[in-house]
């Protein structure tokens, strides 16, 4: 199946949104590539941009590939994604507030029952519970593939704790230290302010008895989680203290941290653990890395959590094959923004159509993430694929299916010189009691390997400086 | 500032200083070990030197003897010996890391560099040339990771409770060097004329960078009880129990006056620069010498203790 590339479509055209970066590639030396690459892996490693990969006790600390070529978007192709993208996170928030309060889509018949109330993300100490401002997914992170001239797909909607953001941002950096001459040929739309947009956010969602000067922190689950960098790197970037969860304490459901001047008051916390282990009262009790009495605090109204408690129901897959009804009911609008076409496995003749078509379908797990828990069919052994025909057939609501798309490719240095690898494209879209912010571009990931379409930096992907040109 | 990012700090600095230390008290005893014995060289030394390093216990549990090579080896890199230089920078750049937004980059880089250099020497067989790039390269570490402190740091409490580590820890040091060394340093092992004991004393002040500071203080010849006084009473030496509680009293009188608030520490801090201003050579030989410097570690170490329930917890 030919790929769509993003530099020279289906037919080997150089589209114009590249002629200046393809005449770039034809002209610089090989050595001088060479030598750039180099300087942009000293660059990453002594910054200590790291990735841990869990299961990997060789490198606990290991380099995501930056490859140097940039992926572009349009102006007006990053128009049309941004409005999309405001309209599904539009509508994410307004379903979460419905399933955890009236339930109107419920009793519409928008999506089932029982999808909702048996699903292990729906958190049922969130029912009838008010969040801050009516809010939950302040911060998404919405993975989109595109498969043509035309046409974008959302993949996954990633309303828990997404991350990668600080790729985003570095790779913009490392990409103006190194091809300054470039970006002179192009006008290409900033990324720099998203720390000022997210502080902004933050702020906006505290609640309202907090002090006009809201303390917001970053609360991680400490250096050995994969994403620390991340932490760390995001509350530099917004002046805000890390925390870890012993750091904070809560007395008469008041959160406070821990400083060397005694207790101080915390309003928002911008958590990057998951909602299983953020209090150990209230969820997992053998989690050391959460606030006892954080969630009472919560409830009480006088913290914030972003994202809210709760919202990973919205990332289950089965939930996400019905987005594009959500979007309808809840904005009133046709979703300008693509669903992959969808096969729940909990359906019977879906799941009779899978069975019959494994080999071509792409299957995941409806609680998946991270590139784990899937079979890409047409790369898949035999052996693999009967495994996931027992796990179909013993437990199909557990399962989706997808046809393999055609995922866009853009150049991309491998061992053997510049070629296509396939990309997607994760924006990070924010949302606050005063508005949605949307820094254009995002964060691209690149399979590295030929014909991988797993693009997951666990899985060995990499990734890109994404470019939204300025019309 | 958060406790736990104060607690990183004034560890990190702890670690790198002691990272120092070690460097310091191998290469001044290779130094003594390879003279003749007609000298005062003595296969000896390398038990001194792990005693100075504070670990005969744990070194006594792997090894049944002292020498060049398994004391390099323990000190250096022993994953046996949670004190080893490599586990000193290992833990500091994990404090660091996880505090690492209260760095300066340029703090940062040093750590961080390091513990990529580190990585070189895993799994190999060290020669002497390559002990001896080591130590230098420890002791560049520990230049460079104070040089970036003290020229990049916000001079606010971040870089006062850095400090303090500094000095807490170097201060255990001195006084750790003088407790394992005090007998040479009594007033009646003096013998006319050369004396074996002297490369001793040298031994000593190489240990803390101070055989020619001792020289344009005292412009004589090396005398056991100028070496003691260098150590620990002279406030010019940047090594000494005075200097270092000079330092430690200043910087916790910073943090009293910031945060609006005296405590413990200060109270302990400034009566223990008190005792190093008022107290002669002479009294302290009256009283015992060693008493002196134990009882100096032990108050070192209840400062430490203090010092983290008051901020650090």
């Amino acid at each position: 199946m030919a790929a769509f590339d993003e530099m020279s479509g289906f037919d080997g055209t150089t589209r114009d949104a590249y002629a200046k970066l393809e005449a770039w590639l034809k002209n610089t030396p090989p050595e001088e590539f060479a030598t750039r690459r180099s300087q942009a892996d000293v660059f990453f490693r002594r910054i200590g941009i790291t990735f841990a990969v869990y299961g990997d006790e060789q490198s606990t600390e290991r380099l995501i590939p930056f490859d140097i070529i940039p992926r572009v978007i349009t102006g007006p192709e990053w128009s049309l994604l941004d409005r999309g993208l405001r309209q599904r996170v539009t509508a994410l928030n307004m379903f979460l507030k419905d399933i955890y309060g009236p339930k109107e889509c419920l009793r519409a018949g928008i999506i089932p029952e029982d999808l909702i109330y048996r699903n292990a993300g729906y958190c049922l100490q969130m029912i009838n519970q008010p969040v801050p401002h009516d809010l939950y997914v302040h911060i998404a992170g919405i993975d989109i593939v595109r498969v043509d001239g035309d046409t974008f797909y959302v993949l996954e909607d990633n309303a828990r704790t997404p991350s990668g953001v600080s790729y985003m941002l570095e790779n913009r950096e490392v990409m103006l230290r190194l091809f300054p001459e470039l970006f002179s040929q192009h006008r290409v739309a900033p990324v720099e302010n998203y720390p000022d947009a997210l502080l902004a956010t933050l702020r906006s969602l505290a609640p309202r008895t907090a002090s006009r000067d809201p303390n917001v922190v970053l609360l991680t689950p400490g250096q050995f989680n994969s994403a620390f960098y991340e932490h760390s790197f995001l509350a530099d970037k917004l002046g805000i203290e890390l925390v870890e969860g012993s750091d904070l304490f809560v007395r008469d459901e008041v959160v406070y941290m821990r400083t060397t001047q005694g207790p101080k008051r915390v309003d928002v916390i911008y958590r990057r653990i998951d909602d299983d282990y953020i209090d150990p009262l209230a969820f997992r009790a053998d989690s050391v890395l959460g606030v006892p009495g954080l969630i009472g605090a919560y409830k009480a109204g006088n913290v914030t959590l972003t994202n809210a408690v709760g919202t990973g129901v919205s990332d289950d897959k089965a939930v996400y094959s019905y987005m594009p009804e959500i979007v309808r009911f809840y904005t009133g609008e046709e979703p300008i923004l693509k669903n992959v076409p969808t096969h729940r496995c909990r359906e019977p003749d879906a799941l009779k159509y899978v069975l019959d078509h494994l080999p071509e379908l792409v299957v995941k797990e409806v609680n998946g993430s991270g590139g784990y828990g899937m079979l890409v069919g047409p790369h898949a052994s035999k052996a693999q694929i009967e495994t996931f025909r027992k796990k179909l057939k013993t437990e199909p609501e557990g399962f989706i299916a997808q046809p393999t798309l055609a995922l866009s490719t853009c150049p991309t240095f491998v061992a053997s010189g510049v070629a296509p690898r396939h990309v997607d494209l994760r924006p990070f879209v924010l949302t606050g009691s005063d508005g949605i912010r949307c820094v254009p571009g995002g964060l691209t990931r690149v399979a590295l390997k030929d014909g991988s379409l797993v693009v997951n930096s666990s899985q060995g992907g990499g990734t890109k400086d994404t470019w939204v040109l300025d019309a | 500032m958060l406790s736990r990012t104060a607690d990183s700090l004034y560890w990190v600095s702890r670690y790198v200083e002691r990272a120092e230390y070690l460097a310091r008290i191998l290469e001044a005893t290779t130094r003594l070990s390879n003279l003749p014995s007609s000298y005062g060289g003595a296969a000896s030394e390398w038990e001194s030197c792990v005693k100075t390093a504070g670990c005969d216990e744990l070194f006594g549990q792997h090894h049944q003897t002292a020498n060049e090579a398994n004391v390099h080896q323990f000190l250096c890199f022993s994953s046996e010996n949670p004190s080893s230089i490599r586990n000193c920078i290992e833990i500091a750049r994990a404090n660091a890391r996880a505090v690492r937004t209260a760095l300066t980059y340029e703090m940062w880089d040093a750590l961080n560099s390091a513990w990529l250099e580190l990585k070189k020497y895993d799994g190999r067989k060290l020669t002497r040339d390559d002990y001896g790039r080591f130590i230098e390269f420890v002791k560049t570490l520990s230049l460079t990771f104070d040089g970036s402190a003290y020229r990049t740091m916000l001079r606010s409490d971040a870089y006062w409770f850095s400090r303090l580590g500094v000095y807490v820890e170097r201060a255990d040091n001195t006084a750790r060097i003088l407790d394992v060394k005090y007998h040479v340093l009594l007033p009646e092992t003096e013998r006319v004329g050369g004396s074996l004991d002297y490369f001793q004393w040298t031994t000593i002040l190489r240990e803390v960078s101070a055989l020619t500071a001792y020289h344009w203080v005292y412009r004589e010849s090396i005398k056991p009880w100028l070496v003691a006084d260098l150590l620990i009473f002279n406030r010019q030496m940047p090594r000494s129990f005075a200097s270092c509680y000079e330092n430690i009293s200043r910087f916790l009188d910073a943090l009293g006056e910031t945060y609006g608030r005296q405590g413990p520490s200060q109270r302990m801090a400034r009566k223990t620069l008190s005792t190093l201003a008022n107290r002669k050579m002479g009294d302290i030989y009256d009283n015992g010498l060693h008493e002196f410097i134990t009882e100096f570690i032990d108050d070192n170490n209840r400062l430490g203790s203090t010092i983290s329930e008051q901020y650090l917890v």
